[in-house]
C-alpha cells in the first residue's frame, strides 16, 4: 500500500514536471508566476486606491492646497496650526471620550447579550436573526430614526419618559451641548451592540460546556464559573472584537454627520467629521487631509497592538 | 444555565433579554409607524393630549407615494443596487484570487503580503475620503458609478481575502494534489477543485460585501454631486433634508425602503451571515 502511493507521487511528480504544454500553462504551472498573477488584481486596485491616495494624503496634508487650487509644499506648517486650533483639540477629545465610553458600553451589554443567547429557549434563532438588525441596516437610515426619536418638540423619547414620571420638561437631546455627545454615544452604542453580542456568542459556543459543568458539581457558583472559565477563555475572541470596533469607532463619521452634524458649537465634533467640514465643507484640502492623517498614529498603534496579541495567542 | 426558582429565570433572563430586544428594534417599529402616519399626526407635539406615539389610526401612505413618485428615490435604489453588485463582483474575484494565493501557494514573502492585507483591511474610509476624492476628480470619474465601484474594492477586497483564506486553510491539500495527480493544471486544480468546496464561504463573502456596499455612506457623499447619481443613503439625506425643514414622512419611508433589500438577503442568509462576521473577527 505505503510503496504503491509512494510510486504514485513519484510518477505524478516527473508528470507535472514535464507538462506538454503552451507557454501561458507553463508559466501558470510555475508556482511563483502563478501566485504574482493572482495577486495582480488585488494589488493594482488596491495600489491605485489605496497606497496612492494614502501617499497624495501625506502630500496634500503638507500643502496648502484648496479646492481647485494645487498649492504648493508648506512643511508642517498645517499641523502646527492644528495644535493651536481649539476646535481641533475639541475633536480629539470628543473622539477619545466617544471611543472609550461606547466600547466599555458595547463590550458590556453585548457580553451581557451574548451570555443570554447562549442559553437554551424558544424562538432562539428568530432571536438572534433580529437583534442583529441594527447591525446590518444602513446606519445612515437608521440614525435618521433616531434623529426622529431625539426630536425635541416631536420625540416619543421625552413622552415615554414624561409619563414615567423620570423628567418635567423637554429634553433638548440633540441641541443641549452638554447632552448631544450623550445622545450620539447612545446611538453608537444600540448599533455596536449586536456585533459584540454575535461576534461572542460565536466565542462562547466554541467552550466546552463541560468545563463549566465540571467546575459547577465542584461547587463552583455561576459567577465564579464565568469569572474563571468562560472570561479567559473568551478573552481571545473579545480583545479582537474590541480592537476592531475601537477603530470603527474612533474613525466614525456618518452617525454624527447625521445626528448633530458636529454641533452644537463642535460639542459632538470628531476627527472625521472636522476633517470633512474642512476638506470638503470649507475646502482647504491640505488642512483637511492634514486633520484625517492625525489619526493614523492612533489607529497604527491598535493595529500593532492587534497583531502583537494575535501573535502571541498563536505562539501559547 | 439559570438555575433555581422560576422568579430567577423571569429575572436574570425574559426580563433583560425582552428589554434587549426592545430597545434593539424600537427605531425600525418607529420607522414603520412615521412612515404611515398622516402629516397632521406626525407634527403633533409630545406634550398635545392627543399625541399617540405607538399607533396611528389614520395610516395612510401618502409619504411613500412622495417618495416613489416626487423624488428620485428608485432610481437611487436602482443606483445602489448596480454600485454594490459590480463592487461586490469585483471583490469576490479579487478576493478569491488572492485568498487562494496567500492561503496555498509558496512563494517569497507570502507571509507579509498576508500582514499586509489585513493591515489595509483595517484602514477607515475616513483616513483616505480626501485625497482619494482629489485622484477620483483627477480620474475624470467623479460623479460617475465608477467613482464607488472602483473604491469599494478597497475595503471589500482585504475583508473578502481574509474570510475566504479561513475557508481555503481549511480545505485539505490531498484534495488538490489528487486532482494534480489526475493531470490537471493549477488553475485547473484551484478553480475545478478548491473553488467549488469554498462555496459557503464564497456566499458569506459575497453578501457580507454586498451589505457593507450598501451601508457605505462617506465615498458617496463626497464623490457623487448630483441627485440622479446618487445612492439610497445620500440621496435621502440631501434630497429630504432641505435647509432645517425635514420631511420625516418621507425620510422614514426612504429609510424602511432603503433597508429592504438589506434586510431580504439578510433574511435569507443569516447563516452565511453570521458565519462572514465571526470569520471577519477570527481572522
Amino acid at each position: 500500500m505505503a510503496v504503491d502511493s509512494v510510486a504514485a507521487v513519484k510518477s505524478a511528480k516527473s508528470y507535472v514536471a514535464a507538462p506538454r504544454r503552451g507557454p501561458v500553462t507553463r508559466v501558470l504551472e510555475n508556482e511563483r508566476w502563478f501566485a504574482f498573477l493572482l495577486l495582480l488584481p488585488t494589488a493594482v486596485l488596491l495600489g491605485l486606491f489605496m497606497a496612492y491616495p494614502f501617499i497624495e494624503g501625506v502630500l496634500l496634508a503638507l500643502s496648502d492646497a484648496k479646492v481647485g487650487v494645487p498649492g504648493s509644499f508648506v512643511g508642517l506648517q498645517n499641523f502646527a496650526a492644528l495644535l493651536n486650533d481649539s476646535i481641533f483639540r475639541v475633536a480629539v477629545w470628543n473622539t477619545i471620550v466617544y471611543t472609550a465610553v461606547t466600547t466599555v458600553f458595547k463590550l458590556a451589554l453585548g457580553l451581557w447579550l451574548a451570555l443570554l443567547l447562549n442559553q437554551h429557549f424558544r424562538g432562539k434563532a428568530l432571536t438572534r436573526a433580529f437583534v442583529l438588525l441594527p447591525f446590518i441596516i444602513p446606519t445612515v437610515l437608521s440614525t435618521f430614526a433616531w434623529k426622529w426619536m431625539f426630536d425635541p418638540t416631536f420625540s416619543v423619547i421625552n413622552w415615554t419618559l414624561f409619563h414615567l414620571g423620570i423628567i418635567r420638561t423637554r429634553i433638548n437631546w440633540l441641541s443641549d451641548p452638554g447632552l448631544a455627545l450623550v445622545s450620539v454615544i447612545i446611538v453608537n452604542i444600540w448599533r455596536g451592540v449586536p456585533f459584540y453580542a454575535i461576534s461572542l456568542l460565536a466565542g462562547l459556543q466554541t467552550i466546552n460546556p463541560e468545563l463549566a459543568e465540571a467546575a459547577a458539581i465542584d461547587g463552583a457558583r455561576t459567577w465564579q464559573r464565568f469569572r474563571y472559565i468562560t472570561w479567559p477563555l473568551l478573552l481571545p475572541v473579545t480583545m479582537v472584537v474590541v480592537l476592531f470596533s475601537v477603530i470603527q469607532t474612533f474613525a466614525d463619521f456618518q452617525l454624527v454627520y447625521i445626528l448633530t452634524g458636529g454641533g452644537p458649537a463642535n460639542a459632538t465634533q470628531l476627527f472625521a467629521t472636522y476633517a470633512y467640514q474642512i476638506g470638503v465643507g470649507t475646502g482647504l484640502l491640505g488642512q483637511g487631509a492634514a486633520i484625517s492623517l492625525a489619526m493614523f498614529p492612533v489607529l497604527l498603534a491598535v493595529v500593532v497592538v492587534q497583531l502583537l496579541y494575535i501573535r502571541r495567542v498563536e505562539i501559547h | 444555565m439559570i438555575e433555581g426558582a422560576r422568579w430567577r429565570r423571569w429575572v436574570f433572563f425574559n426580563l433583560p433579554l425582552t428589554l434587549f430586544v426592545i430597545g434593539l428594534l424600537f427605531p425600525f417599529y418607529w420607522m414603520v409607524v412615521t412612515t404611515v402616519r398622516p402629516d397632521a399626526e406626525l407634527y403633533r407635539p409630545w406634550m398635545a393630549p392627543n399625541y399617540t406615539p405607538f399607533w396611528t389610526f389614520h395610516p395612510t401612505l401618502d409619504h411613500i407615494r412622495y417618495l416613489l413618485g416626487e423624488t428620485l428615490f428608485s432610481r437611487w435604489m436602482l443606483n445602489t443596487f448596480f454600485i454594490s453588485l459590480l463592487a461586490t463582483a469585483i471583490s469576490l474575484f479579487c478576493g478569491l484570487l488572492a485568498g487562494y494565493a496567500l492561503s496555498r501557494l509558496k512563494f517569497p514573502f507570502a507571509g507579509s503580503l498576508g500582514t499586509g492585507i489585513f493591515i489595509t483591511y483595517l484602514v477607515p474610509q475616513t483616513l483616505l475620503f480626501i485625497p482619494l476624492a482629489d485622484i477620483i476628480r483627477n480620474f475624470h470619474l467623479g460623479d460617475t458609478p465608477w467613482a464607488l465601484i472602483l473604491t469599494y474594492p478597497t475595503f471589500l477586497i482585504p475583508f473578502c481575502t481574509w474570510l475566504l483564506m479561513g475557508y481555503f486553510k481549511a480545505i485539505p491539500r490531498e484534495l488538490e494534489e489528487c486532482a494534480r495527480i489526475d493531470g490537471a493544471t493549477r488553475w485547473q486544480a484551484m478553480f475545478y477543485i478548491v473553488f467549488p468546496v469554498a462555496v459557503p464561504g464564497i456566499l458569506s463573502a459575497g453578501i457580507f460585501a454586498f451589505t457593507l456596499s450598501w451601508n457605505e455612506f462617506i465615498y458617496a457623499l463626497v464623490f457623487l454631486s448630483s441627485p440622479e447619481q446618487k445612492t439610497v443613503s445620500v440621496g435621502v439625506t440631501s434630497e429630504l433634508v432641505r435647509g432645517d425643514v425635514f420631511y420625516w414622512g418621507s425620510l422614514m419611508a426612504g429609510a424602511l425602503l432603503g433597508s429592504i433589500p438589506v434586510a431580504l438577503i439578510y433574511s435569507f442568509f443569516v447563516e452565511y451571515y453570521v458565519a462572514g462576521i465571526t470569520g471577519s473577527v477570527k481572522g
